[in-house]
């Protein structure tokens, strides 16, 4: 059926916009027949519950899945990663092995993480073992950085015990459920700087699971200086990275110590040219440049290990419906010892953009997205085999692909762990010479 | 043949009492006395054995290197009845010129000085000091008021400079000339022609592996990158520096760059060093100098907006800083065609035993000098090293960019390669492309700097993007058009670029 694809969106961005014209698609309403809707995630919500809920048609395809919440809720996103490494550890697999302290080797990528106030005994017990660490206390459901903030004493998170005299009936909902996760105070500085990595995964399909990731990644980093001594806890800029803190000062939060912007650190000092942003590709050079090939290597090829790992860990929960496809925003932190850490997936990762780099990065990722999810631009159908082809992935590459892995036979998965002598060159992807996903599977 | 050998035996001669006053005697010395204790020395013997001594521990190819860094920046041989300027430069219009614009920038400081009521310099109160110590590793957090305080000048006023000059004893005949109307400059140098151009920098042929080239993702790495990387480490082992400045032109491996241009720089860091790098920092701790001002405001106008460098703004403070109190930097004026600047105490003006050199180093600096530093960043983050190899890379090559001379380094290709050019290209030389190129591109591109102990490399990659945009330069009808087309080489490779242009171009 020739006729243009028409789209819908909740999500007035220019990025989006530009690149639903560019292709002549139709802009059309909720109301009429839409072929493609980029939703927010409240809206994701209604369409697939219970009772406002409607069927998609074939011709309709969504860019969220609709439990993506598996993955991008701190809490829940923590309890399937146990999980997955729990039956593992079950079935044997020796991608579940643990060293002599009883840290798993090649599944330990989340910070020591409970919920509050449901785990707040399991909490304390942790937190005695080593009373001069620092945990960070992270609302469930909200993003950007909102009414997160640091405690190194009990006495700050009373209010979450669960016989506590205090604890009101509210603070058990869900609404206000966090998540405490151990906050890793010696993280990789650069220029004396703290900084995150925000790298983009497109997943088309959970089972079989092929997920994709965008080469231009990139680094956020704070303002100014890190120092891990307690005085600073109360500088959220130095902690926090999100870029919208950097960008609004303060943000304010109940119930959090201290929140007030130091005085040196005033909104103008987010710099409007860079953002504060370094590309992947300057992270790589630095630190082959200052540390070597070898270990930079390996650094990445872990990053790469743990952002599947963890997919494979949704995958079995996930509601893998054939009309969606996600774009995930991974928010990743490396340590001194330049290991990766996860530290949260997000369903809708910002579209706004800061500057004019920033602009064009996020309207290039937005088409090459689309190329993948809406092959040719024309109107889809959902029953396709989602394989596009080589020449459309744009700035995508292919991170996992469950079907060729099998393919090739699965024991070649357990020879290519990251710590194991590395699988030969161009394992995987034997036509393009050498890419940077190829030393394991 | 009696000539040549008296001129080396000089050469010899000079190096000896230059390398006699520096550690690395101190340390062969010390070496010396304590290899007595060893069984294979014997006393009949006491000479050979001891230079074997030195040759196997390694303190021999040390010796070797400090030799071949001397040489590297040693002026030509002349005539030994020439007067020290002769040295530092021969052309007496070109001496007058410098001299003049010294004497213009000094006197845009004085008067900057003498507006804003500051001190060229003073001593900080205690307070202040401990201020500062403590803020050493955040100064970019700093937001002193800087609105009053402007550079000093900027690479289009030192072009300005170059454009006017002229060689009083040159009479150019045909005044209507086609080629004295091409370039800006005007100055008949005597400079390398394109066949001369392809034989100094033969190892950049197309039959030669480059990094920059052979090491693309579409090339497997057994082909060359390999085995280069392998050399490299080689060459490292061996700790040669004339080995390393070889190896070198074919490009750095990411991984070993540092260390080769520590090794072609001759730079080890040793306790003396770090030690010597405290005491600058010291000096900057007790005094002010209207200079850091100047230091502060163009990295916030330079290297914190730029997309790669921002990130070490601190860095850069602590090493620009430094550098302005070096006055080990001073003996770089013995073969440039500057002199530093003298300043007179109060009230004592004209009276030579009240005269300062200011700053302390000698070089003022100029609108986008941070960018020297920056790229330098990527490399090293151990402030003294860092430091040194700045202190190192200025002393040998980036002096240049901001002096006349007639040294065959420079300006003067652009035109008789033929190029247009027009003021842009001028500002990617006098900053040698740091801040116009990726920074992965910037330092192959300076890597060949090195291993050719040349800034020659600057013009012709100046001239191939003239070439390259040609089609495109040939269609504006204005200059700011002409400007647009060459503004971004953001995404520019650079060695495929050079190669093409010197080895695969019918000329």
């Amino acid at each position: 059926m020739a006729g243009k694809v028409k789209w819908v969106t909740d999500i007035e961005k220019s990025v989006l916009i530009n690149n639903f014209e560019k292709r002549g698609w139709v802009q059309v309403t909720e109301n009429e027949d839409w072929n493609f809707y980029w939703m927010s995630v409240q809206t994701i919500r209604s369409v697939f519950s219970v009772e406002t809920g409607y069927r998609l048609s074939d011709d309709q395809i969504v860019n969220h899945f609709p439990n993506h919440y598996e993955l991008t809720r701190k809490d829940l996103m923590v309890k399937n990663i146990k999980r997955y490494r729990k039956e593992l550890e079950k079935e044997g697999s020796p991608l579940a092995e643990k060293d002599e302290n009883g840290k798993y080797l090649y599944l330990d990528f989340v910070p020591v993480t409970y919920m509050l106030p449901a785990d707040y005994n399991l909490f304390v017990e942790e937190f005695r073992k080593s009373p001069s660490s620092t945990w960070i206390m992270k609302p469930c459901g909200k993003a950007q950085g909102k009414g997160i903030f640091l405690i190194n004493k009990l006495s700050q998170i009373k209010k979450w015990s669960r016989d506590s005299k205090t604890s009101s009936f509210v603070s058990q909902s869900t609404k206000e459920a966090y998540v405490i996760s151990l906050y890793i105070n010696n993280p990789l500085l650069i220029g004396g700087r703290k900084f995150d990595l925000r790298l983009y995964v497109l997943v088309s399909t959970y089972r079989p699971l092929r997920c994709y990731m965008y080469k231009l990644g990139f680094c956020r980093f704070c303002t100014v200086k890190y120092t891990p001594s307690t005085s600073e806890l109360d500088n959220m800029f130095v902690h926090l990275t999100n870029v919208a803190i950097q960008k609004h000062g303060a943000l304010g939060s109940s119930g959090c110590i201290a929140w007030t912007p130091r005085p040196f650190c005033h909104q103008e000092d987010y710099n409007h040219i860079h953002g504060g942003k370094w590309t992947v590709n300057n992270l790589r050079l630095y630190l082959e440049s200052t540390r070597g090939k070898e270990v930079t290597s390996k650094l990445f090829d872990e990053i790469h290990w743990i952002i599947v790992q963890s997919l494979k860990a949704v995958a079995p929960v996930m509601n893998n419906d054939k009309h969606c496809f996600e774009c995930y925003g991974y928010d990743i932190i490396i340590d001194d010892r330049l290991k990766p850490w996860l530290i949260e997936v997000n369903a809708s990762p910002s579209l706004t953009s800061s500057t004019a780099n920033d602009r064009i990065l996020k309207y290039n990722l937005i088409n090459d997205t689309l190329n993948i999810a809406v092959p040719n631009g024309e109107i889809p159908d959902c029953k396709w085999n989602k394989s596009p082809p080589k020449e459309v992935l744009g700035n995508y590459e292919i991170l996992y692909d469950e079907e060729l892995a099998q393919g090739d036979g699965a024991d070649r998965e357990l020879r290519s762990r990251p710590g194991q002598s590395l699988g030969p060159r161009g394992g995987r992807s034997r036509d393009s010479g050498r890419t940077v996903l190829t030393t394991w599977k | 043949m009696l000539q040549e050998e008296s001129d080396l035996s000089l050469i010899i001669a000079q190096i000896v009492q230059k390398l006699k006053g520096s550690n690395l005697y101190a340390q062969l010395e010390r070496q010396a006395w304590a290899s007595l204790q060893r069984p294979e020395i014997k006393l009949e013997s006491l000479k050979e054995d001891i230079k074997e001594f030195f040759k196997i521990s390694g303190w021999e190819k040390k010796l070797q290197n400090a030799v071949y860094s001397e040489l590297s920046v040693f002026p030509l041989p002349s005539h030994p009845a020439a007067p020290p300027e002769h040295l530092k430069e021969p052309l007496v219009y070109m001496r007058k010129a410098q001299g003049s614009w010294e004497k213009r920038i000094l006197k845009s400081l004085n008067s900057m000085c003498t507006e804003l009521s500051i001190p060229l310099a003073r001593k900080r109160p205690v307070g202040e000091q401990k201020e500062l110590l403590n803020k050493w590793n955040e100064m970019g957090t700093d937001e002193p008021d800087l609105s009053l305080f402007r550079p000093v000048y900027a690479p289009k006023d030192f072009l300005e400079v170059l454009i006017n000059l002229r060689n009083p004893n040159y009479e150019n005949g045909d005044s209507l000339s086609f080629r004295t109307h091409l370039g800006l400059i005007q100055v008949p140098l005597k400079v390398k022609d394109i066949p001369e151009l392809k034989e100094f920098f033969v190892e950049l042929g197309l039959t030669t592996g480059q990094l920059g080239i052979d090491d693309s993702t579409q090339v497997p790495p057994e082909l060359f990158e390999n085995e280069h990387v392998r050399i490299g480490q080689k060459v490292l082992a061996e700790q040669d520096s004339a080995a390393a400045q070889q190896y070198i032109r074919q490009g750095s491996p990411t991984a070993l760059r540092a260390e080769l241009w520590a090794l072609i720089l001759n730079i080890s860091s040793q306790p003396e060093d770090i030690l010597y790098y405290e005491q600058l920092k010291t000096n900057v701790i007790q005094h002010d100098l209207l200079v850091d001002s100047l230091i502060y405001k163009d990295v916030k106008l330079t290297a914190s907006n730029d997309d790669y460098y921002f990130v070490f703004e601190d860095y850069l403070y602590q090493v620009l800083l430094c550098f302005s109190r070096d006055t080990s930097v001073l003996g770089h004026f013995a073969y440039s065609s500057a002199s530093p600047p003298k300043s007179y105490i109060r009230g004592k003006l004209g009276l030579e035993e009240y005269a300062v050199f200011y700053p302390p180093n000698g070089v003022i600096p100029f609108h986008g000098f941070s960018m020297y530093v920056a790229p330098l960043c990527f490399l090293y983050h151990e402030p003294s090293k860092l430091y040194q190899i700045f202190r190192e890379m200025y002393v040998r090559f980036f002096f240049r960019l901001h002096s006349i001379s007639s040294h065959p380094s420079l300006f003067y290709h652009l035109r008789e390669i033929g190029a247009q050019p027009l003021r842009i290209s001028f500002k990617w030389m006098v900053r040698a492309f740091s801040g116009y190129l990726a920074t992965d591109q910037l330092l192959l591109l300076w890597d060949r700097i090195l291993g050719y102990n040349s800034l020659e490399i600057l013009a012709v990659l100046a001239a191939a993007v003239f070439a390259f945009r040609a089609v495109n330069l040939m269609e504006v009808t204005s200059l700011a058009a002409a400007e647009a087309v060459l503004a971004d080489l953001s995404t520019l490779k650079v060695m495929p670029l050079l190669q093409i242009f010197l080895f695969a171009t019918v000329t």
